[in-house]
């Protein structure tokens, strides 16, 4: 009982980071119908971003406020991060829309290998790791020597996530651009026969996007303290798999995905194995898509001749 | 044109180009301010601290202003004068001529190309060029054609052709170190249970599509690559399998014994022999893959391959079986995965799931999707180009004269591979050949533009 409590709570940690990353995949995926393979590694340069901004802050301006820190990190990250990925979809897949379907697809993978590498060429290969920028926790339960804790770090992403979802669920919901965005994604054609400025609202897809994945950045670099180049693959695809279990497409269903699947992994962890919990990931996703390729809340994907 | 262009339209296009420029030079300064701008390094206490490259960024956001003005000025003109040109309606004689002797002088050109390299180079420095060069480009174009039947043919995007790679790659080794079977009885064995694989993967995936099916043959990939690493028992994880027996001329070794290869030709022993050897296997494999393709092409499934690629309902309601035709799809595809793989452990005489990463499967789509789908020579062009370019990376050391002898070179391999698969996308789509060979014609042969190929739907 213990260890499920202390899973859960961690489960919903990793899975708010994925949950962040999927709305990226499934944003993309519906307005333009492409799997943003690159996504993951923008994820991975938002936490290297993160990284150096937090390492100006406290080792050269010697800033002793965690909390404005982070807050600033947070802010730069999610900055910088649109502008690459602002720049991505300029020169890697604008020129290439409503060119066949692997084209854009191919630039993506090709796109990920020269973000990954570039990440490692400049900044080199080795994991980068910072002191702990909080520390502390609050004791739920301690019973049989067993204490279920809820650390404050845990308790900053899930508040962030919280007020960054609803954030980002009013934009979509209530604004003009939200709506605009939901148009393209009914039907590109019509959207812009009625006024509606479709590679400004991509462009700003996209934008949104990078800002959430560089949020899941920073509260990753905060809650494991460690990143390295590599670490955009598993997370991207882990976050896919978040995107597709939740209806690839449907923005509820990615936040929910991403707390699934971080909570699939955690009590795989816990009860059967840890080396095989990559393994149970992939299976999820292969089983959703197989047997349920809609997902929980998507819609169903009508063949017409 | 110089002429009839008034100085004062030159003059705004100068200003614009230069505000261009600016603006580009802006945004790149942006782009790469906190990742090229600063480095973080490890100290001595073995803490992180950071360090700054003005110099470096200013440089790089330089080029990329100066790259975007001389566009402007230079480039975009030049251009925008050869679309005002009319367009050669017949094909230069040149190009017929390329076109007809292209296949036969390459194909040549490969069967020699280790006499070339030893006569040249002689046998000290030939083993890298034949080894690293000319049997590492091979395997990729056996791969890319091997993986051609499925993406090009039957139009399943497989992202996770890497799997039956490794597949052979462990069979071979796993019962050549157990059982001591020779390479010659493994090698059909490793393409059996290789396309075995592959229907049994391709089972549960047939109904998908698209770039659904993508996905899932990409986790099927990752879960076999965990499954080695994790199956310590079996396949001796991380740390892989070494000494696999290497392959023999008809039951001659390739060593400097009594009985090896140089002594019972009565040559001088060098590695070489064993080198060349090799190379001929891969070359022979390669050719087999493209024979069988081009023969498959002409059967019923074949045919029904690319039908089920170019519409796959109309495929179904003329009553074509669409499960085992994508079945077989795969299987054949998986099987030369299979050779090529236990190719490659014989090779290596070491394997251990860092050859089988998704990067491997990306670089062989890549391949395949670059070269121009179901184009062979297009896929043959693409490895040469992808891999030899990347390996010929390794040996640029008059770079180090430019950039310093710190700088090194093979760093930059992935790099330049990600970045060139990009640009070859966005400058052609289509792969770099984009005509392909109908194989049902009536009268006479046409080659066809490749944007009316069906490219499936899964």
């Amino acid at each position: 009982m213990e260890v499920f409590l202390q899973q859960l709570i961690n489960g919903i940690t990793l899975g708010s980071i994925y949950g962040l990353i999927a709305i990226g995949y499934t944003m993309v995926f519906g307005i333009i119908g492409m799997v943003n393979f690159a996504h993951g590694d923008v994820f991975m340069v938002s936490a290297f971003i993160a990284l150096i901004a937090f390492l100006i802050l406290t080792t050269w301006l010697g800033m002793t406020s965690i909390a404005l820190a982070l807050l600033i990190v947070l802010i730069v990250a999610m900055i910088f991060t649109a502008v690459v990925n602002w720049m991505i979809e300029r020169l890697a897949y604008r020129p290439l829309r409503g060119s066949f379907r692997l084209a854009p697809l191919i630039s993506a993978i090709g796109m990920s290998i020269f973000l990954m590498n570039f990440v490692q060429v400049s900044q080199g290969p080795r994991n980068k790791s910072i002191p702990p920028m909080i520390q502390g926790d609050f004791v739920l339960l301690d019973r049989n020597d067993f204490a279920v804790t809820l650390s404050f770090k845990q308790l900053v992403i899930w508040g962030v996530t919280a007020v960054l979802l609803a954030a980002f669920w009013y934009l979509v919901a209530k604004t003009r651009l939200g709506r605009a965005q939901r148009a393209c994604e009914q039907d590109r054609k019509m959207a812009a026969l009625v006024g509606v400025d479709v590679d400004r609202t991509i462009s700003v897809t996209f934008i949104i996007a990078a800002a959430l994945a560089a949020v899941a950045g920073t509260m990753y670099l905060m809650y494991y303290g460690v990143v390295s180049f590599a670490d955009g693959f598993v997370p991207g695809v882990k976050a896919f798999t978040a995107a597709v279990l939740g209806g690839i497409g449907s923005l509820p269903g990615a936040v929910i995905g991403g707390i699934l699947i971080g909570l699939i992994e955690t009590m795989w962890s816990a009860y059967f194995s840890i080396d095989y919990k990559d393994v149970a990931a992939f299976s999820v996703l292969a089983i959703t898509l197989i047997f349920l390729p809609q997902g929980l809340f998507g819609r169903p994907d009508v063949e017409k001749v | 044109m110089a002429k009839e262009r008034s100085t004062a339209s030159q003059g705004i296009d100068i200003t614009r180009a230069l505000r261009d420029a600016v603006l580009t030079g802006l945004l790149a300064f942006v782009l790469f301010l906190p990742l090229i701008g600063f480095q973080t390094i490890t100290d001595m206490r073995g803490n992180l601290v950071l360090n700054t490259r003005w110099g470096l960024l200013f440089s790089i956001v330089a080029v990329i202003a100066g790259a975007r003005l001389a566009y402007a000025v230079l480039l975009a003109p030049w251009l925008s004068q050869r679309k005002l040109r009319p367009v050669a309606v017949t094909p230069s004689p040149w190009r017929d001529f390329l076109g007809k002797w292209i296949i036969p002088f390459a194909i040549g050109f490969a069967i020699v190309y280790p006499f070339v390299v030893v006569g040249t180079v002689g046998f000290g420095g030939a083993v890298k060029w034949i080894d690293n060069f000319g049997i590492q480009v091979l395997i990729y174009v056996m791969l890319g054609w091997g993986l051609n039947i499925v993406v090009g043919l039957a139009g399943l995007l497989d992202l996770g052709y890497v799997a039956f790679y490794a597949v052979g790659a462990y069979s071979y080794a796993l019962l050549a170190k157990e059982f001591g079977l020779s390479f010659w009885i493994l090698l059909p064995l490793a393409g059996i249970l290789s396309s075995f694989w592959g229907i049994l993967l391709g089972f549960p995936v047939l109904r998908l599509r698209g770039d659904y099916l993508a996905i899932v043959t990409l986790a099927f990939g990752e879960i076999i690559r965990l499954v080695l690493i994790n199956w310590v028992d079996l396949t001796n994880g991380y740390a892989g399998i070494s000494g696999i027996p290497r392959p023999t001329f008809f039951g001659i070794p390739f060593n400097a014994n009594e009985d090896g290869f140089a002594a019972v030709f009565g040559l001088e022993f060098t590695p070489v022999y064993r080198t060349i050897f090799l190379y001929y296997l891969i070359l022979a494999l390669a050719f087999l893959t493209a024979f069988v393709t081009v023969r498959l092409r002409r059967l019923p499934v074949g045919r029904a391959w690319e039908a089920l690629r170019e519409d796959e309902i109309a495929c179904r309601s003329l009553g074509i079986n669409t499960t085992n035709t994508k079945l077989t799809a795969f299987a054949t595809g998986a099987m030369f995965a299979g050779f090529a793989g236990s190719f490659f452990a014989a090779r290596q005489g070491f394997i251990s799931p860092d050859s089988f990463t998704f990067l491997e499967s990306a670089s062989i789509v890549a391949i395949v999707v670059l070269g121009g789908m179901g184009s062979q020579v297009g896929v043959a062009v693409a490895a040469l180009a992808m891999v030899g370019g990347t390996e010929l990376m390794r040996d640029l050391d008059f770079l180090k004269a430019i950039f310093g002898p710190t700088f090194d070179p093979t760093q930059y391999r992935m790099l330049l591979f990600g970045f060139a698969m990009v640009l070859i996308m966005v400058w052609r789509p289509r792969g770099l050949i984009s005509t392909r060979e109908p194989t049902v014609f009536l009268k006479e042969r046409k080659t066809i533009s490749a944007d009316l190929v069906g490219q499936g739907h899964g």
